[in-house]
């Protein structure tokens, strides 16, 4: 088991370099650093002294490693635009993103979940009919007019929640929702399909055959089988809004780090928009290591092999 | 034995509904089980003969539809009991199943042990530490070494017939009265399948247990079952006890089957009987003999007429109108002309055709991303030739190289030593489309080995249009020539391959293969995912073909009475190495290697009044990557000595037969006085 968690952790750790370096590296092809932090209109002479002030002018590789070095040691540089260390920058908006996506995650997970499971045991009933049209307009709903229409119906008919900000308990539950409900589809034909894919298996009917029926069929044989998949999707979903929850944090004005990156690359503020997609990527990367990790712990096969 | 019925079925149907019909999987039944007896149900598939054992228990898939008049287990009705009382009292407990799929049918995430114990802790208050006591005195009763370190493995460490093995020690978990047992060794070697069958035997002798034992081979019911029930299209068209049944058999169908079993009339049959056509679906109302269609004796009244279920003794029962007529026409006499063909031509041995002269081939495997590369030697020095106009069979348990050599002689596999040479040529010198021309296979699995999107003759004279041979209408001409060759109907031409049976989709992949006109056919275990009726024709087929096209054959297979049939000349493989090689006859009657001897002793044949052999070999097919050292047969052999185990045996040549073993000279001696 030790030897799966390295094996796996230094794939992850491969992962999150090769991404991070490729977007370095395009960032600085793309775009003149130098150029930005002058200003558009500034003189020749100015962009120069600034990229060999800031040591633009090195290879890429060298500025690359300077940067990594600097990271390491919890030094992830100065934004250019908001003229403040990118660490407290993150710090600030972290808290936001992160509450935010948990809740989120909660939301999914307790729609989803016992809606794919009712719809698994009896399917073509009307729960499973119930379940799948959920599903597909949860997909057919965009982000933001839920939200919008979330906001009028709560916030503005019945005042019980705050239309935007980030101050207290009660201004995350309507983006929740949002956040939540566009990772429902996924997640419940995931759950469906995968059940009933268990359910129709051999072992379930050797289980059957040695006298299991019901919550116990369900629940100490077919569970387990059925959650390997959902654990993974799950890790890419709580990647997604740890990392992309951009929309919701806009039409409801959280200080999350979605705004704050869109922000950034708006003003092209290299050094906040590198450390957030480095940042990003480990999460994701570390996303789905630990779905690895939990699938390995439920499935003897993942774990020996 | 005791009189006393412990299970007793009465008109017991099955219903499938589907898009467009209702499927008649099983129409109207009625068995009968005594104490301590055992039922063999046999049928092909299709037959319903599965979905009987299914819905003894209720445990049919959620889409089927169950009627009976009563079920009766020892006094209990189970057609007519609830779903939480079938599972509470009967499933498991008083009634164990064991299925055919050894491979899924264990939960994959859950260890040996929990699934074990977890039966007899569902149903009786024991303890795990009890119930563990007894799986380990189970998983030692079954035959798996090591018991108690085995409760912490999962299902994937163990190979099939270790996992078959569990699936029966947790069926008997509660001592239940009645063991159904679906295909229990359908998916294992022959060796593996005798233990088992033997295992089963034995155990139910012990524990007083009734059997029901479901399979489509008739030589394994002949020698477990007291009782069969012969199903066809979802009905049993007869039944008796093995030896009336098998001696004796009424109804067509029966005695249909049987004839198309190799071995089953003697050596002396130079062609198998086989039941023309397919089983008809059964959907709609269906009047008059579901059998009428295929059957050699047909009359009028046999399609019409409703069937008379005759009684010819307590127990003994057939379907059949038995017409007066017909009464002497049999599936083998459709042929009879062919089988007054004298039966051995004296055959001169031909000039070799191709030469495998010491190939070796291995693999590296490694497992993951970063574990260690090991070696896995899947031939070791094989030498071999095939002669002009024969057929050499090449016989071994799966994993023992069989399917790489015939890789290597098509040159779809590189070998690391030795070399493959056909008439003058070295095939690896060879452009494909000449290799190709000359070497074509025939594949195991009809159902996958043709391409889903094209039509049959699109797939019979692909080879001719990448070769560019011929002119399109020379081309279209020679394939519509061809499927008469393999009995294909014209009409086939534009259809798919899923719109065909498995025998004609055989017979298509036998005619894509036969086109090019090659020299030798490599029939890679080509009737194995086929019914026996169909294996009939279509080994029929290959034979006839042999003869009129002069082919020669290399013919891959596990069974041997499809060898005996079939093969002129017989190689043994065992993990990689050919052990024994010789003339058909003095490999199958007096073999020369421990491991022919073994793999004989577990082929059964049909003979009800023989039971299934003690098991002359112990083990199972050791893994290739860790190869025993000195002879690799010798953890298995029962004449192993020291030499065995420290020196790997020199080939040698005794009575034309080409043996490798040390004991090859005592132990022919010694079956010669057996």
């Amino acid at each position: 088991m030790l030897n799966y968690v390295l094996r796996r952790g230094f794939m992850a750790l491969l992962v999150a370099l090769t991404v991070s370096f490729g977007t370095f590296a395009l960032f600085h092809f793309a775009t003149d650093p130098a150029q930005t932090i002058a200003g558009e209109d500034a003189p020749q002479e100015m962009v120069d002294d600034i990229r060999e002030q800031y040591g633009f002018d090195r290879p890429v590789l060298v500025q690359y490693g300077d940067w990594l070095g600097g990271v390491l040691q919890g030094d992830f540089g100065k934004s250019y635009f908001w003229k403040q260390q990118v660490v407290e920058l993150i710090q600030e908006h972290a808290k936001v993103t992160i509450v935010l996506a948990l809740s989120a995650l909660m939301v999914t997970v307790v729609i989803a979940l016992p809606l794919g499971i009712s719809a698994a045991l009896k399917p073509n009933s009307w729960v499973d009919r119930l379940a799948l049209s959920t599903a597909v307009s949860a997909q057919a709903i965009p982000n933001f007019w839920l939200g919008l229409m979330l906001i009028i119906l709560f916030a503005v008919t019945f005042p019980i929640f705050p239309v935007s900000g980030d101050a207290t308990w009660k201004h995350y539950v309507l983006p929740s929702l949002v956040l939540g409900a566009s990772s429902v589809p996924a997640v419940m034909r995931l759950t469906r399909t995968g059940l009933l894919d268990v359910l129709s298996s051999d072992y379930i009917r050797t289980a059957r055959a040695k006298g299991f029926m019901g919550y116990q069929l369900i629940l100490q044989q077919a569970m387990r089988n059925a959650l390997l998949p959902i654990v993974s999707v799950l890790a890419v979903q709580l990647g997604h809004k740890l990392g992309g929850s951009v929309v919701t944090e806009s039409v409801f004005s959280m200080n999350g780090l979605g705004r704050l990156a869109v922000e950034s690359i708006f003003n092209s503020d290299i050094p906040t928009v590198q450390s957030l997609i480095l940042i990003f990527v480990l999460t994701f990367v570390l996303l789905t290591l630990a779905a690895d990790l939990i699938n390995a712990w439920l499935d003897p096969r993942i774990r020996m092999g | 034995m005791s009189t006393a019925s412990i299970l007793d079925i009465q008109d017991l149907s099955v219903e499938i509904p589907t898009d467009s019909a209702t499927l008649k999987a099983v129409r109207g039944i009625s068995l009968d089980l005594k104490r301590g007896e055992t039922l063999g149900i046999v049928g092909e598939s299709g037959s319903g003969k599965s979905m009987i054992a299914l819905a003894i228990m209720n445990l049919l898939p959620p889409s089927a539809r169950r009627a009976a008049a009563s079920i009766n287990f020892d006094g209990s009705d189970l057609a007519h009991a609830g779903e939480r009382e079938l599972a509470m009292k009967v499933r498991g407990q008083r009634i164990g199943m064991i299925f055919q799929e050894p491979m899924t049918s264990l939960n994959p995430v859950y260890s040996i042990g929990r699934q074990l114990t977890e039966t007899m802790t569902l149903h009786r208050k024991v303890s795990r530490a009890e119930a563990e006591k007894r799986a380990i005195y189970l998983l030692e009763k079954v035959g798996l070494p090591d018991p108690a370190s085995r409760l912490k493995q999962y299902p994937h460490e163990l190979s099939g017939g270790q996992r078959q093995r569990v699936m029966i020690a947790m069926a008997l978990m509660n001592e239940p009265e009645l063991l159904i047992a679906d295909e229990p060794t359908t998916a294992l070697d022959v060796t593996i399948q005798a233990q088992i069958l033997y295992l089963l035997q034995d155990l139910q002798k012990e524990l007083g247990m009734s059997m029901i034992l479901i399979t489509h081979d008739l030589g394994v019911v002949s020698r477990s079952a007291d009782k069969i029930a012969v199903m066809y299209a979802g009905d049993i068209v007869e039944t008796g006890t093995a030896e009336e049944v098998l001696r004796n058999p009424q109804h067509p169908y029966t005695q249909g089957l049987l004839e198309c079993v190799p071995g089953y009339r003697g050596d002396a049959a130079h062609r198998l009987g086989s039941i023309p056509g397919i089983v008809p679906s059964m959907t709609g109302t269906i009047r008059g003999c579901a059998f009428a269609s295929r059957c050699p004796r047909v009359v009028d009244a046999c399609k019409t007429e409703v069937l008379p279920r005759k009684q010819l003794g307590p127990g003994r029962t057939y379907v059949c109108h038995d017409p007066d007529a017909t009464r002497n026409q049999s599936t083998a006499d459709l042929h009879s002309a062919a089988n007054e063909v004298p039966v051995e031509l004296p055959k001169t041995p031909g000039e070799k055709v191709l030469t495998v002269d010491g190939v070796s081939c291995t693999f590296s495997v490694r497992r993951g991303l970063f574990g260690k590369r090991r070696s896995l030697k899947a031939l070791d020095n094989v030498s071999l030739d095939i002669r002009k106009g024969e057929v050499l069979a090449l016989v071994g348990e799966s994993g023992c190289g069989k399917t790489t050599l015939s890789r290597t002689i098509m040159g779809l596999q590189q070998p690391d030593a030795g070399s493959v040479s056909l008439g003058q040529h070295e095939i690896s010198t060879l452009p494909a489309w000449q290799r190709a021309r000359m070497i074509q296979p025939i594949f195991q699995d009809p159902y996958s080995s043709l391409n889903p999107r094209k039509t049959i003759g699109d797939i019979i004279g692909r080879p001719l249009v990448v070769n560019h041979i011929g002119t399109k209408p020379e081309q279209l001409a020679k394939v519509h020539k061809m499927m008469e060759h393999v009995g294909l109907p014209r009409r086939v031409f534009n259809s798919y391959p899923d719109q065909l049976s498995g025998g004609q989709r055989q017979r298509a992949a036998i005619g894509r293969a036969l086109i090019m006109d090659p020299e030798i056919v490599i029939c890679d275990e080509p009737t194995s995912a086929l019914d026996v009726s169909v294996q009939a024709q279509i080994l029929n087929l290959l034979l006839d073909l042999r003869d009129e096209l002069d082919l020669t054959y290399l013919f891959v297979t596990h069974d041997l009475s499809v060898v005996q049939h079939m093969a002129d000349r017989v190689a043994v493989m065992y993990l990689g190495e050919i052990v024994e090689c010789g003339e058909r006859r003095q490999v199958l009657t007096s073999p020369k290697h421990p491991y022919t001897r073994a793999l004989l002793d577990s082929a059964l044949s049909i003979s009800p009044d023989l039971s299934v052999p003690a098991p002359g070999l112990s083990g199972e097919f050791p893994n290739p990557m860790n190869r025993p050292y000195g002879c690799p047969f010798h953890p298995r052999c029962p004449m192993a000595e020291q030499q065995c185990r420290e020196e790997v045996p020199r080939p040698e040549i005794i009575d034309t037969t080409f043996v490798k073993c040390w004991k090859a000279r005592t132990f022919s001696h010694q079956a010669k006085h057996h």
